[in-house]
């Protein structure tokens, strides 16, 4: 069992209070999923910047190395590294060479990724999650069934810039799946199943996929059962395996477009009282993109 | 007209589900309290689950998984939207959702009668035993499946694969059906459908609504009766 939410906001009036939201979503979902927690937040961003999200020991050397290329912004056990889209060869050259040990949870030119061990309250506050701000966000509680409880199998897992996957299931045809996209040229941090999904979309969208032709092709080589939640730079998506094997609600205001596991996750969220709550049905994908 | 009696107000954001649910628990089935009204339900699961006095429990608000599990002799009614197996194992009593249902609405349920005023999503009636439900929207894939007694009234459309792997339940659906499962096909609508249906319609408060609307479904029953052309497998 896992809990997913996410919150894919319409109103920029709301932008400041995303963290906050998402933050309240992730802990509703602490009883499916105690073991990690994990999230995207879609923030600020330029043209011509990058972001990198690292995570890793001795962060504070990582800023000081960096100092005049890039700007750091630490939370706990994890960094962002903000720097001219210029830059990237060097910043990633530069942690290739002197810090292999760090590990890229997300790159884009607006997603921040942070995940870790713990509840989802202490995920949250660790990494500050409430105070910030973005466009949209998903998050992801797990409870461990078939692995191990570690930061590396924590969602959500990026495997594209500026996306992210978030997935309540587990997949049947994953190790099959990851040679054809090793092949493919991709390459997985993780053997993790979910990661592999991730992987996929990231594939599908390189290919010049839509992000609905995209997971609607996922409908054809995804075996198993899944519930995801998608992040794209500007898009937001959820899709349910053929019999909905996992469960799924979703609200929608003028607001708002909101997912979670149970619709407990999602009483906090303004308005909610005249929301549009439905199910999401199975082997359908919606999509919800800004221009 | 008699004066209605005085609710016994619980409000969820004061009083834990556990309390309510051990405070219902612990009633007689000759008890005074009859009327309960629950408040700030906010998807908690298994409201009112495991009931089993003559008594009327509201919920203002929308309910998590299992609300009215196990229900006997009770009414449940949930002003809102309920989640995965509402009414689930309900063994008589009546149990009525003003909003839509989430997956597996009146699972394994042996009696009394479901009322979905809304849509009930995948799996509705799967393995019913007995529950009479009425859905006056639709049902998602895979309802009825493996459904062995009882009755499923539907006056919106159904989802594919209807009543796969079907025993004696009786299948009524008002409008279309996307397929059908595995062994269950249409059957004629004879006037003790139509006596059944009609009743049925009456107790869920369906108005304006003939039973001559509906077609009927049911198990061709070619798949767990032993046939004998496979006598000389074993």
């Amino acid at each position: 069992m896992c809990g997913i939410v996410g919150l894919f906001l319409k109103d920029p009036e709301l932008e400041p209070e995303l963290g906050r939201l998402l933050a309240d979503m992730l802990v509703v979902m602490t009883s499916r999923g105690p073991d990690s927690a994990g999230f995207a937040v879609y923030g600020g961003g330029t043209a011509d910047h990058l972001k990198i999200t690292v995570r890793g020991p001795n962060l504070d050397e990582v800023a000081k190395a960096l100092a005049g290329v890039a700007v750091a912004t630490k939370r706990d056990t994890h960094m962002v590294l903000s720097f001219a889209a210029s830059a990237e060869d060097q910043v990633r050259g530069w942690i290739a060479l002197t810090r292999p040990d760090l590990v890229v949870t997300g790159t884009g030119k607006r997603i921040e990724l942070y995940k870790e061990v713990g509840l989802p309250r202490q995920v949250a506050d660790r990494f500050a999650l409430p105070a910030m701000a973005g466009t949209h966000g998903i998050g992801h509680t797990r409870m461990a069934t078939e692995s191990a409880v570690t930061t590396d199998g924590a969602h959500p897992f990026s495997t594209g810039r500026d996306q992210c996957l978030v997935h309540n299931g587990s997949l049947s045809n994953h190790r099959s799946l990851r040679r054809k996209l090793e092949h493919e040229g991709l390459n997985f941090a993780t053997d993790n199943d979910s990661e592999v999904a991730a992987g996929y979309i990231s594939w599908r969208l390189r290919e010049g996929d839509s992000l609905t032709a995209a997971l609607e092709a996922g409908l054809e080589d995804l075996d198993g059962f899944y519930t995801f939640v998608i992040g794209t730079e500007n898009g937001f998506a959820v899709m349910r395996d053929p019999i909905s094997c996992k469960p799924a609600v979703m609200a929608e205001t003028d607001q708002y477009v909101a997912f979670g596991s149970e619709y407990r996750a999602l009483v906090g969220l303004p308005g909610i009282e005249q929301a549009r709550i439905f199910e999401p049905e199975p082997a359908h994908a919606y999509v919800w993109e800004r221009n | 007209m008699p004066a209605k009696e005085q609710a016994i107000m619980v409000d969820l954001a004061v009083t834990s589900k556990r309390d309510l649910n051990a405070a219902l628990h612990a009633l007689p089935t000759n008890t005074n309290e009859t009327h309960w009204r629950v408040a700030n339900p906010e998807g908690a699961h298994a409201l009112a689950a495991g009931v089993n006095a003559p008594v009327t429990i509201e919920i203002d608000g929308h309910a998590g998984y299992y609300c009215a599990g196990m229900n006997q002799l009770a009414t449940v009614i949930v002003n809102g939207n309920a989640g995965v197996g509402v009414a689930e194992n309900m063994m008589s009593g009546r149990v009525h959702v003003k909003g839509d249902a989430s997956q597996a609405a009146g699972a394994t349920a042996h009696g009394g009668l479901l009322v979905i005023d809304g849509n009930a999503s995948a799996r509705c009636g799967i393995s019913m035993k007995g529950v009479d439900i009425v859905v006056k929207g639709s049902i998602g894939p895979m309802s009825a499946f493996m459904a062995q007694a009882g009755n499923l009234v539907v006056l919106g459309d159904a989802g594919e694969a209807l009543g796969d792997s079907l025993y004696e339940t009786r299948i009524f659906v008002r409008g279309a059906v996307k397929s059908l499962g595995a062994d269950c096909i249409e059957k004629d609508l004879r006037p003790e459908h139509v006596e059944i249906l009609s009743q049925l319609l009456t107790d869920a408060g369906v108005e304006g609504v003939s039973p001559s609307e509906f077609r009927r479904y049911g198990s061709a029953r070619g798949l767990y009766n032993f046939h004998v052309d496979n006598a000389s497998a074993y």
